[in-house]
């Protein structure tokens, strides 16, 4: 995804990230990037909670018209209402995808 | 508060992404000024959810990512943004789904973005905003030789001054 913000950047077009894993945009140097401490699949936050949803998008707007140089980063101070275990857990797929599925056969193969 | 970017990922997956550096060939800085105000700007969004409008459009393949667990579907949807919670559906096999369709909003707040434009705090949103599917061959070959260049026309057809996107 911060690959994909360069190019639509590289095209003429700002743009911000928003991400759980704001690191990893630093080091792939997207341009414009908003840290969140939410479980994957929850970039703007809790399901019907409009409020933190609205916070979210409000903090990705400001750094993306107001962000000065390049690799701004600015991560929201919001703390995910779940307990970890909890929203560790629940955020993962009921199923292992395939490639962790093919990851886990590698891994036991070799154990054995 | 700096978020810890690995707090909810399984520890055994850190190496994947931690201390990779920039993408090959992806070094340099990319800039382009925002150069309106966000009270006279068109916004899109862009999320990577996996979501589609499940009347209108084809699911994303995931049946060839079963047989292909290195491969991910890189096409991309055009989510119109008067799309209702109930039309969207997700495909995506890294991620739970249920909160997603429960409430779309938490990847792609079109809802969000048009109460704010409604306050005045943005001039509008797109007609269109957009979804890919975030799994993707590590080397993203699809998705620099053909969907990067699509979205990016789609984006301009749409007059938007600036995107938000979100990796799922």
């Amino acid at each position: 995804m911060p690959v994909l913000a360069r190019w639509i950047e590289a095209a003429g077009i700002p743009t911000v990230v928003v991400t759980m894993m704001p690191a990893v945009a630093e080091e792939r140097r997207a341009p414009r990037i908003v840290g969140v401490e939410f479980p994957f699949g929850h970039a703007f936050g809790m399901p019907h909670d409009r409020a933190m949803q609205r916070r979210t998008l409000e903090l990705a707007l400001r750094v993306l018209a107001g962000a000065e140089t390049f690799r701004t980063r600015i991560d929201l101070d919001v703390e995910w209402p779940v307990p970890v275990r909890e929203a560790y857990r629940a955020w993962q797929p009921k199923v292992p995808s395939p490639i962790v599925r093919k990851l886990l056969e590698t891994r036991s193969r070799g154990s054995t | 508060m700096l978020v810890d970017s690995y707090k909810f990922l399984p520890r055994s997956f850190r190496p994947l992404y931690e201390g990779r550096g920039a993408f090959p060939g992806e070094e340099a800085p990319v800039w382009t000024p925002f150069a309106k105000r966000l009270s006279e700007s068109r916004l899109a969004l862009l999320s990577s959810a996996g979501i589609y409008v499940k009347a209108s459009q084809p699911t994303f393949d995931l049946d060839r990512e079963q047989e292909h667990p290195e491969w991910g579907d890189p096409t991309w949807r055009s989510i119109p943004a008067t799309a209702r919670p109930e039309d969207i559906a997700v495909a995506h096999l890294h991620i739970n789904d249920e909160d997603l369709l429960a409430d779309p909003e938490i990847a792609l707040p079109m809802r969000a973005l048009d109460e704010l434009a409604r306050e005045g705090v943005v001039g509008g949103a797109v007609a269109n905003h957009v979804a890919v599917m975030g799994y993707q061959d590590r080397r993203l070959e699809d998705w620099h030789a053909t969907t990067a260049g699509e979205i990016v026309a789609h984006l301009r057809n749409e007059d938007a001054d600036g995107v938000i996107l979100a990796p799922a």
